[in-house]
């Protein structure tokens, strides 16, 4: 017995275990790396690292006219391509005074829409799929933006970084008979939306795993700067296109879905939620979309006088502004991206703390971040 | 509250920090950043959150743009400090809003600002060992900087 | 020597059983998820992609074996040998048929839940060898796990035995001549209680939480290439068949059934019981640790043994 207490005290100490998730992980998002500190399975601490998609778009965009730097926008947050390029032509569009069109707005709030709702479904699926059910619902939401993917296909021609709006209007018009496209797909999409509440929100595994974790509390959001449904899960009714309205935002009736709590559940219920809004929004422009000519104030270089704006706008993720310094040449002084993931993901940290490894997975996921936007 | 009302009311708290009004913002005197901020945050101005810490260099010197957003006032202030190019460095906002700890540290890595009692100030981006900062203006390596094919479109074109 | 003979024969019938099953397996869970997800699964190797477990095992057998630096290299390598063993050996006692069992034991079912006990071992010494930190939670997590379900997996297990008075998987089958014991009420309540226990021994979502993908990398298996990952995975099918075969035979009336011959009789029980569990698979998410443990412990332990005592006096009346 005097042995084995002998033995105890040098030899058998426990040691914190530091284990790297990522930048090569399955939950990581991307190129993340999390320097998680564990004491058994619990993450003592967490450090992250960024930068593993740098590519120093700021820079770019400094050696570039203001419109060879829309493509580059689509690379931000490449989920939602089409909300990065509004929020860039709108932010030089203010610095040049630039009105747009009545038929401009109508498309772009429509398309916009659209993106949002296939970036929230995206989110919801990668999110089941962290809590490890397998694919299943990761496939039926990709199979519904699928649909918002072919749509955009036939708008602008690619799937992903789709490079549409334009400095003063957008690439080209809505094609015939999208009306009904859309119509159908908002019906659809309302159908599925009940499925995914039988299949995943009120299961019994899920709540169990996404309740009371991660708890996110409202001051705390707002210290860290963090926006978006992570920051109306907590029970903040924030929403810029209901407080700041940009676009024709104000024209429509819809809700800014909030949480009670703040933890991973009311974040992944405030995403399915704000679909059910924009698909609302969406149906009511796509019925009252004014004739015009969506290409007529497009020019092919703007000269912006000296000056600066900030302007911020409501992506999926979070309020991503643009900073833009003009010296009143055809390039941009400075161009600031203010990418809304990258402040959500430094409250991580403080989130995941005292937490097990599954629900570090579990709240980044919920946290929903893209890499490319954080790291631009 | 609009930006001359505000700009009378720091000189009336905090004597002497205002440097010059903009159009669309406010320059203040580097050593008062830290009294303007709390000014800031913790009266009935209420800033809760400082949406967005950057840096632009004007060559002669470097401009820090802080953007401050109050919930109460729906209002987006932009503050900013000249910094000599000589002396690279300004108090930290990390006391004030945890925000500020990512964004100095981005706004340390692409211009070098050094932002004194950060808590962890490191590079976020960029290797840790790199020496350069690469959103200055006179940072033009051309084995990192492409310009397009075509140079650009001539202005007027 | 006759009997040496046949019983090679045996052993060479068994193995054979096992590789095709594990690859019919394996195709038909990418079937089956694939109905699940709206996909088409594999399409391009054969009919139906029916071959493409084939092209996979000969793709796996081509591949390199690739030996991480730092790892326990005894240890490395048996453990995939310690992972397959038991669930081979496990086969000896399952009756097919009347006349169709490998050998019948008289502690048949006590061999079979003893001997997959076995796997657990090596799969921690696949995730200590490994000497990577993921497979390492990986395999601490599995012990834990593997350990605490074995407790209501045997007490439902118990039950029958109580029912039966034997240990011998066919005498077992014998005694359901007049009803499956799924049809009795306690018995029903244990058949659930064992799938539960049984999902949670083979590593199968919800209780995937050795290999967790989306935590772990792949867990205890992450460093294994090859062949020696392909063992891991045959394995895993053939404990996925083994666990159904043991619950078509404890609770489902093994090869008893009207007009078709037992063995079909057997296998479409077996083969239902694995539909069910990819159904589950590909449908839930994956539990939490802790609240895994919590469940064997503080759910199923208490309820087995409240159901025990329940049949026991209900026996005695």
């Amino acid at each position: 017995m005097e042995q084995v207490e002998q033995n105890k005290s040098p030899e058998l100490r426990s040691e914190e275990l530091v284990v790297n998730m990522g930048p090569q992980h399955p939950s990581t998002h991307g190129v993340l790396y999390l320097e998680l500190r564990l004491d058994g399975e619990i993450v003592v601490d967490c450090r992250p690292h960024l930068g593993y998609l740098h590519r120093s778009i700021e820079k770019i965009a400094e050696n570039r006219t203001y419109i060879q730097f829309v493509p580059f926008t689509d690379r931000l947050d490449y989920l939602a391509s089409m909300n990065n390029n509004l929020g860039y032509v709108l932010a030089v569009e203010k610095l040049l005074g630039l009105p747009v069109n009545e038929r401009v707005q109508y498309i772009r709030t429509i398309i916009v829409e659209l993106n949002r709702v296939g970036s929230h479904l995206v989110s919801i699926g990668t999110f089941a799929q962290d809590l490890g059910a397998y694919a299943t619902p990761l496939f039926y939401c990709f199979r519904d933006r699928e649909k918002i993917v072919e749509l955009f296909d036939e708008l602008c021609g690619s799937r992903l970084t789709y490079n549409y709006m334009r400095i003063g209007g957008v690439q080209n018009d809505l094609p015939p008979g999208v009306d009904k496209i859309i119509k159908d797909f908002i019906q659809y999409e309302r159908k599925k939306l009940d499925e995914y509440n039988e299949l995943l929100t009120y299961n019994a595994i899920f709540l169990s795993r996404t309740k009371k974790v991660g708890i996110l509390s409202k001051e705390t959001a707002i210290n860290y700067g963090v926006t978006g449904p992570c920051l109306r899960a907590t029970g903040f009714k924030w929403d810029l296109r209901k407080e700041e309205p940009y676009l024709i935002y104000d024209r429509f009736k819809f809700d800014i879905p909030v949480g009670t709590m703040g933890d991973s559940w009311d974040r992944y219920k405030v995403r399915l939620e704000e679909i059910q809004e924009s698909l609302k929004i969406i149906e009511q422009a796509i019925g009252a979309v004014p004739e015009g000519n969506p290409v007529a104030k497009v020019n092919k270089v703007y000269k912006p006088a000296a000056g600066e704006v900030y302007l911020r706008t409501e992506n999926p993720r979070g309020e991503l502004g643009f900073y833009i310094v003009s010296d009143g040449t055809t390039k941009p002084y400075r161009n600031k991206i203010r990418s809304p993931s990258f402040s959500n993901l430094s409250v991580l940290p403080e989130l995941i703390r005292g937490l097990n490894v599954s629900d570090a997975v579990c709240v980044l996921g919920s946290i929903d971040i893209v890499m490319g936007e954080i790291d631009r | 509250m609009d930006l001359p009302h505000l700009v009378q009311k720091l000189n009336e708290r905090i004597p002497g920090a205002v440097v010059e009004q903009q159009p669309s913002a406010v320059v203040i005197k580097r050593e008062s950043l830290l009294p303007v901020a709390a000014f800031l945050k913790d009266t009935e101005l209420s800033f809760a959150n400082l949406h967005c810490v950057t840096a632009v260099d004007r060559k002669d010197k470097i401009e820090m743009v802080y953007h401050l957003y109050s919930f109460l006032h729906r209002w987006m202030l932009t503050l900013k400090v000249f910094l000599p190019n000589d002396d690279l460095t300004i108090e930290s906002l990390c006391g004030l809003w945890r925000s500020a700890d990512w964004l100095e540290r981005e706004t340390f890595d692409l211009f070098g600002v050094k932002f004194l009692h950060h808590p962890d100030l490191r590079r976020i981006m960029n290797p840790d060992e790199w020496t350069d900062y690469p959103l200055r203006k006179n940072f033009d390596r051309p084995d990192f900087i492409r310009l397009p094919q075509s140079e650009g479109l001539k202005a007027g074109g | 020597m006759p009997g040496m003979g046949l019983l090679l024969l045996k052993g060479m019938a068994v193995l054979g059983f096992i590789s095709t099953s594990a690859m019919f397996l394996i195709w038909w869970e990418r079937k089956v998820s694939a109905l699940i997800q709206n996909r088409m699964g594999p399409m391009a190797t054969g009919w139906h992609g029916s071959l493409q477990s084939v092209a996979d095992s000969i793709k796996l057998l081509l591949k390199e074996n690739i030996v991480p630096a730092g790892a326990d290299k005894l240890i490395w390598w048996l453990a995939p040998f310690f992972v397959v063993f038991p669930s081979v050996s496990a086969f000896v006692t399952i009756p097919f048929s009347e006349k169709l069992v490998p050998r019948d034991l008289n502690v048949g079912i006590l061999f079979v839940t003893s001997i997959t006990s076995v796997c657990v071992l090596g799969i921690f010494m696949a995730g200590w060898g490994s000497n990577n930190k993921y497979s390492l939670l990986g395999g601490m997590r599995s012990a834990a796990q593997i350990i605490s379900y074995e407790v209501p997996l045997l007490l439902s297990i118990v039950l029958v035995v109580m029912q039966t008075g034997t240990l011998s998987m066919v005498e077992i089958v014998r005694a359901q001549a007049h009803g499956w014991f799924l049809l009795r009420p306690h018995l029903a309540l244990a058949f659930v209680i064992y799938l539960i226990s049984a999902t949670a021994e083979v590593n199968r979502v919800p209780f995937d939480i050795p290999e967790a993908e989306s935590e772990l990398g792949a867990g205890y298996h992450t460093e294994y290439s090859g062949m020696k990952f392909a063992m891991f995975f045959v394995a895993e099918y053939t404990n996925l068949f083994i666990i159904s075969a043991v619950a078509a035979t404890l609770f489902l009336g093994g090869w008893q059934g009207p007009l078709l011959p037992p063995v079909v009789w057997f296998l479409l029980k077996a083969y239902g019981i694995i539909f069910l569990l990819m159904w589950v698979r590909w449908t839930l998410p994956r539990v939490r640790m802790d609240q895994m443990m919590a469940f064997a412990w503080k759910v199923l332990t208490p309820v087995s043994l409240a159901n025990l005592l329940l049949s026991g006096w209900l026996m005695l009346r």
